[in-house]
């Protein structure tokens, strides 16, 4: 998440953005106060969080679940969710 | 070289845009600036330009539809006064923030309330910091000569920011003057057809005025910064391209006596006419006064003013816009900023004059000239803000 910023010389003119779809590049995740942990062993793979994240941050895999730190915005409702509370919000370091 | 005719400041205007070729003219008439907006409109009906007319609802949408037509590479003109520019005020931004060249002609009229239509420069001065480039003429001819102008400095892709010509309502925007016009195809030869750096394009899709938070937002407006800078190069350059062409000179400000001058009135627009006038008859008397018109207020001209001050020992500023419960008015805060920071010692009082178009006569001028010798042989500021002719 600590990607050089652009300055003013290397910004576009006028904040163009000039490709399409270049929203993706936006890791958001740095806006996060708070960050989910799953504690995989606990996780029964119900998909209530994939179903519920806001931002598409949980990934998908065959038993457990993931998240996107890129792009979590740390918001807490995966771990509110959570049926076995196996998501933890843990304050990040900076 | 071109011929001399008769025109109105608005008339004169609406002359320079049609030679310019816009594609795109959005504007919302409202007094003193409609007839700027009537002429052009005939002018497309007439078929004499092939311009886009868009009748809109408000200025606001004015600007709006003005800044639309810019994205796709258009040349564009827009017009107001007042109220107008007022609703135009949040859009104004958006122009400058976005980088359209658009230029727009501005008969300046006081705001509400109470209600009045007359010449004072409460609007433009309103809006000072938008980020656009400000213009103000003293004549029609200036007036016409800077519209061509404008689009020149706009368009250069150093600069890409929009501009205001500012005409005094009614004192310019409705007197017939003499104004020298240049053949269309030497204005056609000086302003090329627009070269956009990026047009708006469904093949080739991008996305403008994107949400830009704070780690970002403040290079953007930096970038604003430097263009401003930036503009002074292109505004000499342009001035001086335009001298040959139309063998009249312009600058950031014009200096009237001002050699060996004593003591000197500072004003924008009409006023320096008759700033002049009686600077030449006080001249006659033996008494050493000058004037200092500054033509281009934003981006403000710091070094010409230096130059053009000179040896003077006292200034007065006059200013036609009230900057309420401020120490100065906006162009004597300016004068005074400069001053300050380039280490010149010098007296400075403000006048405070013709709000809501109440004309300032030569003897009111002659009082001020008065006033600024007295201040430069004493070395002392009777008062620092003047009220012109106000009642008790």
């Amino acid at each position: 998440m600590s990607e050089k910023k652009l300055g003013w010389k290397s910004l576009s003119i006028g904040g163009y953005l000039l490709e399409p779809g270049s929203a993706m590049k936006y890791k958001t995740g740095d806006w996060r106060a708070f960050k989910p942990v799953i504690d995989q062993k606990k996780c029964i793979n119900c998909l209530l969080c994939w179903i519920y994240c806001p931002d598409s941050a949980i990934i998908r895999l065959e038993k457990y679940v993931e998240v996107n730190y890129d792009y979590c915005k740390g918001c807490g409702i995966c771990a509110n969710e959570c049926p076995v509370k196996c998501i933890t919000m843990v304050e990040e370091e900076r | 070289m071109g011929k001399v005719t008769g025109l109105t400041g608005n008339e004169a205007i609406a002359y320079a845009v049609k030679q310019c070729n816009v594609d795109v003219v959005a504007a919302y008439p409202i007094t003193p600036q409609t007839i700027m907006v009537e002429v052009i409109s005939e002018y497309v009906y007439n078929g004499e330009i092939d311009a886009e007319y868009v009748c809109v609802e408000s200025e606001h949408s004015a600007l709006s539809a003005c800044i639309g037509a810019s994205l796709t590479g258009a040349r564009v003109f827009t017009a107001t006064a007042s109220q107008g520019l007022a609703l135009m005020h949040e859009i104004l931004y958006v122009a400058s923030g976005l980088r359209c060249p658009i230029v727009m002609g501005v008969a300046n009229r006081a705001l509400s309330a109470p209600l009045n239509i007359h010449g004072d420069h409460s609007d433009m001065m309103g809006s000072r910091d938008c980020g656009w480039i400000q213009i103000y003429a003293e004549s029609p001819q200036e007036a016409y000569d800077w519209i061509i102008q404008a689009f020149k400095i706009a368009e250069d892709h150093r600069v890409l920011l929009p501009v205001s010509v500012n005409i005094d309502g009614f004192i310019l925007s409705h007197s017939m003057e003499r104004v020298e016009i240049l053949e269309d195809g030497d204005v056609s030869k000086f302003l090329p057809p627009r070269k956009p750096f990026i047009t708006i394009d469904p093949t080739k899709p991008i996305t403008v005025g994107a949400l830009c938070l704070p780690d970002y937002y403040f290079e953007v407006k930096f970038q604003q910064i430097q263009a401003l800078k930036e503009s002074f190069n292109v505004i000499r350059e342009v001035n001086a391209e335009y001298e040959t062409l139309a063998e009249r000179k312009y600058g950031f400000l014009e200096t009237y006596a001002m050699d060996d001058a004593e003591a000197a009135i500072i004003c924008l627009g009409s006023t320096a006419g008759t700033a002049k006038a009686v600077a030449m008859d006080l001249r006659s008397k033996g008494k050493k006064v000058g004037v200092i018109k500054p033509w281009v207020y934003r981006p403000f001209p710091e070094e010409e003013l230096i130059k053009a001050v000179g040896d003077v020992k006292a200034i007065a500023v006059l200013d036609r816009a009230c900057s309420f419960g401020a120490p100065f008015n906006a162009l004597c805060s300016d004068i005074i900023a400069t001053l300050y920071r380039h280490g010149k010692d010098l007296r400075v009082f403000n006048c405070l004059y013709g709000l809501g178009g109440r004309d300032i006569t030569p003897n009111d001028l002659k009082i001020i000239f008065e006033e600024a010798l007295e201040v430069a042989k004493t070395g002392k500021v009777k008062e620092y803000v003047k009220y012109v002719g106000v009642r008790e």
